[in-house]
């Protein structure tokens, strides 16, 4: 029993068969999941691939149809109230009250998860300074931007001190440099200690941040390694070529020089000849048949 | 217990910080239809006209009061619920946090019960000023505020139920407003047939103005309306937690 116990507290998350069905469809099929402690798990799919409701059912929103998930631990059916202790959630939609501002927004969630009156001015104030909202802590949320407005949802997730991040698609919408500093931010709170579960459409914010990644599909989970690991089971270079004009193939090979004797053998009717290293978007393709769906 | 309290007082906080910045609309706009109403009925159309012995417009005015208190506070709970459940979705956030559901269902009522018993004092002294004769005793004042909230529970009940704004619109439609006009706030029960006001006891409303009217006038208090009115609530709640429980774990 106490060796189970350290085994499952090694891991942050840990789903074993874990389905969902909602009227007729499947949304979670034997799902088996593990995402260990301190790291930035990529959780990649496309548009209703079951992210979403793996979310909502790790955070205890949704209840599984059958199967078990944890998190640190404790069982989110049987455990619910622990598991919403130690987790912080970022919603894909903004979730913050639009008629209040930044610091009451704070305010609010500090008291729902009952942090003294010294403990919340505190806390608060540590916060704004660590994500730079100090001169919009007393705007209200609907005249932020974009970026600054999913900055202070974050940090509402955070007063708590979670020890598990879920982070829905938080860079949706926003601009590449709003983007990039969120990705700052997330970094910064992992090597601070905090486990972080991100889902996310940018193929290139899962392989600049995530040291390890999974693709679900149609709620099955279909790949899962780190983002060289995936990378390395298609092959590390791609050669894409343009035939009759027509549609682009790509070819994986395990180094540069096999793929160039493969483009030396090629006939005159391939044109557009690129040669590449092979990314995450690879494999998602490989992986799903479709294309990332950029939102 | 004591984390329970301070839960229903953070869900109250935040709400009365919603409130701080609409409070003149707010208090306007639940202001309107009451006294509307007691212009119309009451000092226009009623002026003059005596009813079981007494003026319609003593007569009126509790039953008044009742409705003002129950659009107030059902609406009080039930827009910013809904507001946040379908429109801003932050309503999850409550769901995520550690905070219970006995306190949740709670918390979302409170504000509806402020901004009804807010809106029925308004409507009280304007009542009183036209009728100086309505006694505001202590049965009274008990009866309002319980009336507040199982309103505002109400509130909280149908803004989990309903998960668009259509069926919201058309539950307001199709029993909201007849509640307003037949549930003895205007007229006495015992002016209708016994099957339409065996009915019109199904509706809290109707216990509502049955207490609150015998209160100020000085009539027997009908206990059975009191309790009656006591059970709604008890249903109200436990059917907001029985929708919420499907809905979370």
């Amino acid at each position: 029993m106490t060796s189970r116990r350290r085994s499952l507290t090694e891991k942050s998350i840990v789903t074993e068969k874990l389905n969902k069905n909602y009227a007729n469809v499947q949304a979670l099929h034997d799902l088996d999941l593990e995402v260990q402690n301190g790291e930035i798990f990529g959780f990649l799919g496309p548009n209703g691939a079951g992210k979403t409701t793996t979310i909502r059912v790790l955070t205890t929103l949704t209840r599984p149809s059958s199967g078990s998930a944890s998190v640190g631990g404790f069982d989110v059916t049987k455990d619910a109230d622990k598991v919403k202790r130690m987790i912080g959630v970022v919603q894909q939609h903004l979730s913050l009250d639009r008629d209040l501002t930044v610091r009451e927004n704070m305010e609010f969630h500090a008291r729902l998860h009952r942090l003294s009156s010294s403990n919340r001015k505190q806390r608060i104030a540590e916060l704004l300074e660590y994500v730079g909202l100090e001169e919009y802590a007393d705007k209200m949320v609907d005249t932020l931007s974009g970026g600054m407005k999913k900055k202070a949802a974050i940090v509402c997730s955070l007063l708590h001190e979670p020890k598990v991040l879920f982070l829905d698609e938080p860079t949706v919408g926003l601009d590449a440099q709003a983007r990039r500093r969120l990705w700052d931010l997330m970094r910064r709170l992992n090597s601070d200690g905090t486990t972080i579960f991100l889902t996310t459409h940018y193929i290139e914010e899962a392989e600049a941040l995530c040291s390890r990644v999974g693709i679900i599909h149609h709620g099955s989970l279909i790949a899962l390694g780190t983002p060289v690991e995936l990378r390395g089971k298609l092959g590390s270079t791609v050669v894409e070529t343009l035939v009759d004009n027509k549609e682009t193939c790509y070819q994986f090979f395990p180094d540069r020089a096999s793929a160039n004797r493969y483009v030396q053998k090629l006939t005159s009717n391939i044109k557009t000849i690129v040669i590449r290293d092979s990314n995450l978007e690879d494999v998602f393709v490989e992986q799903t048949g479709e294309k990332v769906d950029h939102a | 217990m004591f984390d329970s309290l301070k839960d229903i007082y953070s869900i109250l906080w935040v709400d009365l910080r919603n409130l701080s910045r609409h409070w003149r609309s707010t208090l306007a706009t639940s202001l309107v239809q009451p006294l509307l109403y007691l212009v119309a009925f009451g000092y226009g159309l009623g002026r003059g006209i005596s009813f079981e012995g007494i003026s319609y417009l003593a007569f009126v005015i509790p039953g008044i009061v009742a409705l003002t208190a129950f659009s107030s506070s059902f609406n009080g709970s039930a827009q910013k619920l809904q507001v946040d459940r379908l429109f801003y979705k932050s309503f999850e956030e409550f769901l995520i946090s550690p905070v219970s559901l006995y306190s949740l269902v709670a918390g979302k009522a409170l504000i509806g019960i402020v901004r009804g018993v807010i809106s029925s004092i308004a409507v009280l002294i304007v009542g009183l000023l036209l009728s100086p004769t309505l006694i505001v005793s202590p049965i009274f004042v008990l009866t309002l505020l319980v009336s507040c909230f199982v309103f505002a529970l109400f509130g909280v009940l149908v803004a989990s139920v309903f998960n668009n704004h259509v069926h919201m619109s058309t539950f307001n439609t199709l029993v909201i407003l007849p509640m307003t006009f037949l549930c003895g706030t205007f007229f006495s029960l015992s002016q209708v047939p016994e099957s339409v006001k065996i009915a019109l006891y199904f509706l809290p409303l109707t216990h509502s103005s049955n207490c609150l009217r015998a209160a100020a006038l000085s009539q027997p208090f009908p206990w059975f309306s009191f309790v009656a009115l006591i059970s709604f609530g008890a249903i109200f709640y436990f059917g907001s937690l029985f929708v919420l429980k499907k809905t979370s774990l």
